[in-house]
């Protein structure tokens, strides 16, 4: 299948000629497909906040290239501005960005910003606000009489309101209670279905990863150590521990039962797959 | 990240001889060094100053390119006063005449001396702050202007506010790039259009900004109240400022070189 958005050999460096001078991306190949719901994870200061701003044309690269649906993002000023409309970047804490009068009117600047006409806008605000569950009364309010988790959910309807082909999240859930997390997480699982967009989702919980995605990637000093199907990249527990992320909670359980000398697998990060995992070594005749 | 290559004002971290000084000598310094600029008025006395500052820039081991960078932002100051200076300073010695305007020797060294001057004494006001930290210079100012609490001048609130002040500046302009990162994927352009169009572009960055200010303003209030701040009555300090030997022969060398250009500068050198 053809990646709708990949970087080729993409490296960025700050400050460059300066004391300051540090490199937070080196060679990176990266790529999403059509559809996929992608996973990013790594540590503070690994390079995927850098990565991800490289994917909707915010940063330009040092070397190297960012290509949309196969067009080099930099090489025509009118790609760019198609590419920040089409690949939707929510950032982390979303919710200080608002600004306007209205959470209405806050949702529609970006709708705005792309001269959709007048209909289209309003169109494209209400389903936006559904998608993040805001009610019709909340959008006449003030943004900021709103809740920290109210605001940055008009924060992401922002974004989502753009209808982008490909949607980033920037650690989304960062300090929402668990249920604030998981309606968060559902609205996006939504948003993926109902338009067969691209979601990539910037964390570094495991388990919020782990749940949702199809692929995961680790970002670890400005390089890709590894990425594949959760189970594939969970596999390498230790490395990821070194790297300074944890791995869900019952695949250390694995990874230790692993140490300790029992034969199973030790990518498991579901109960299920826990459940299938034990009663394989045990064999069929332990139920 | 534009922003983020702003030197105004940048520390830059280091350990040389210069670092070291205490922030009050380095202040006396500079003023000395000011003073000794405006009285220095031909080449010998400039040549004694440009000496003074290439030295301290050698022995604070800042890189001389970043000093300079430091002079850009200045840039547009320096061409006006020199063009200002080239054309309407009288005198005997006519170099060229066009229109309304005369064009003079004396204009023309005036130019050039003013030019240097600004120039060093912007050099020479950036290496205090690339070589000392916001907080240990407003240590000294605060403890040089001590002897004002007498009059009831509130000098502590003032160290204080303007330690925030400085401290706040990262810190802001990382929010001022965030914020303009946000509001650029939705689609807003700081950079085309007529004036009027991009002051109403500032909007969305602007109100965000402020928003977050007072918020962090608040949050730091409360922060210190809780931690039992009650202004400078009483308080003492984790690094205490000490004069050294190092700092005597600062003192002495810049008086030396105060004193000397305005005696050199006096007889016209």
């Amino acid at each position: 299948m053809q990646p709708i958005i990949e970087t080729k050999q993409l490296t960025h460096t700050y400050s460059a000629g300066t004391p300051f001078e540090h490199t937070a991306l080196d060679s990176v190949d990266f790529c999403a497909y059509p559809g996929e719901y992608l996973g990013i994870i790594g540590h503070t200061g690994s390079g995927k906040s850098t990565l991800i701003q490289h994917l909707n044309a915010l940063l330009k690269p040092t070397s190297g290239t960012v290509l949309f649906q196969d067009a080099d993002i930099w090489s025509d000023p009118k790609i760019t501005k198609r590419t920040r409309f089409q690949v939707g970047l929510v950032f982390q804490y979303p919710e200080y960005q608002l600004f306007e009068e209205t959470v209405y009117k806050d949702i529609s600047f970006g709708p705005k910003n792309m001269g959709l006409d007048e209909k289209e806008i309003d169109r494209r605000v209400r389903s936006a606000a559904y998608f993040v569950g805001l009610r019709d009364d909340q959008l006449e309010k003030s943004p900021f009489e709103l809740s920290g988790g109210q605001k940055r959910r008009v924060a992401i309807a922002g974004v989502i309101a753009m209808e982008p082909k490909v949607l980033i999240l920037d650690e989304p859930t960062a300090g929402l209670d668990p249920e604030g997390v998981e309606s968060i997480l559902g609205n996006i699982r939504e948003y993926h279905q109902a338009h067969n967009a691209t979601i990539i989702l910037v964390s570094h919980s495991m388990e919020e990863v782990a749940r949702s995605v199809d692929r995961l990637v680790a970002v670890n000093d400005g390089k890709i150590p590894f990425q594949g199907t959760p189970r594939e990249v969970f596999r390498h527990g230790d490395e990821l521990e070194k790297m300074g992320l944890g791995v869900p909670q019952l695949t250390r359980v694995f990874h230790r039962l692993n140490a300790m000398g029992v034969d199973v697998d030790p990518s498991v990060y579901t109960l299920d797959q826990a459940k299938a995992a034990i009663l394989e070594k045990l064999g069929k005749g332990a139920v | 990240m534009a922003l983020k290559d702003i030197t105004l004002g940048q520390f830059f971290p280091g350990n040389s001889v210069v670092h070291r000084l205490d922030s009050r000598t380095k202040l006396i310094c500079v003023v000395l060094y000011i003073v000794a600029l405006f009285l220095a008025n031909w080449f010998f006395t400039y040549a004694i100053m440009l000496l003074v500052l290439a030295g301290s820039i050698h022995l604070s081991k800042v890189p001389p390119k970043s000093v300079f960078r430091g002079l850009k932002p200045v840039l547009f100051i320096v061409v006006v006063t020199a063009v200002l200076n080239v054309f309407y300073t009288p005198g005997t010695h006519v170099l060229a005449q066009f229109w309304i305007f005369t064009v003079t020797l004396e204009g023309v060294e005036r130019a050039f001396f003013m030019v240097v001057r600004i120039m060093m004494l912007i050099s020479g006001t950036f290496l205090l702050t690339y070589t000392t930290s916001p907080i240990l210079l407003t240590d000294g100012l605060e403890s040089l202007l001590g002897p004002l609490k007498k009059v009831r001048v509130p000098v502590h609130e003032l160290a204080m506010t303007m330690s925030i002040a400085l401290r706040f500046i990262p810190t802001l302009i990382e929010e001022t790039d965030k914020i303009m990162s946000a509001q650029r994927a939705r689609g807003a352009d700081f950079e085309s259009g007529s004036l009027i169009q991009r002051a109403k572009a500032l909007l969305p960055l602007l109100v965000p900004l402020f928003v977050s200010a007072f918020r962090r303003a608040d949050e730091l209030a409360t922060a210190m109240e809780c931690r039992c701040y009650h202004g400078g009555e009483g308080r003492t300090r984790l690094r205490q400022l000490k004069y050294k030997t190092a700092d005597y022969a600062a003192l002495f060398l810049f008086l030396a070189v105060t004193v000397g250009v305005g005696v050199l500068g006096h007889l016209g050198l």
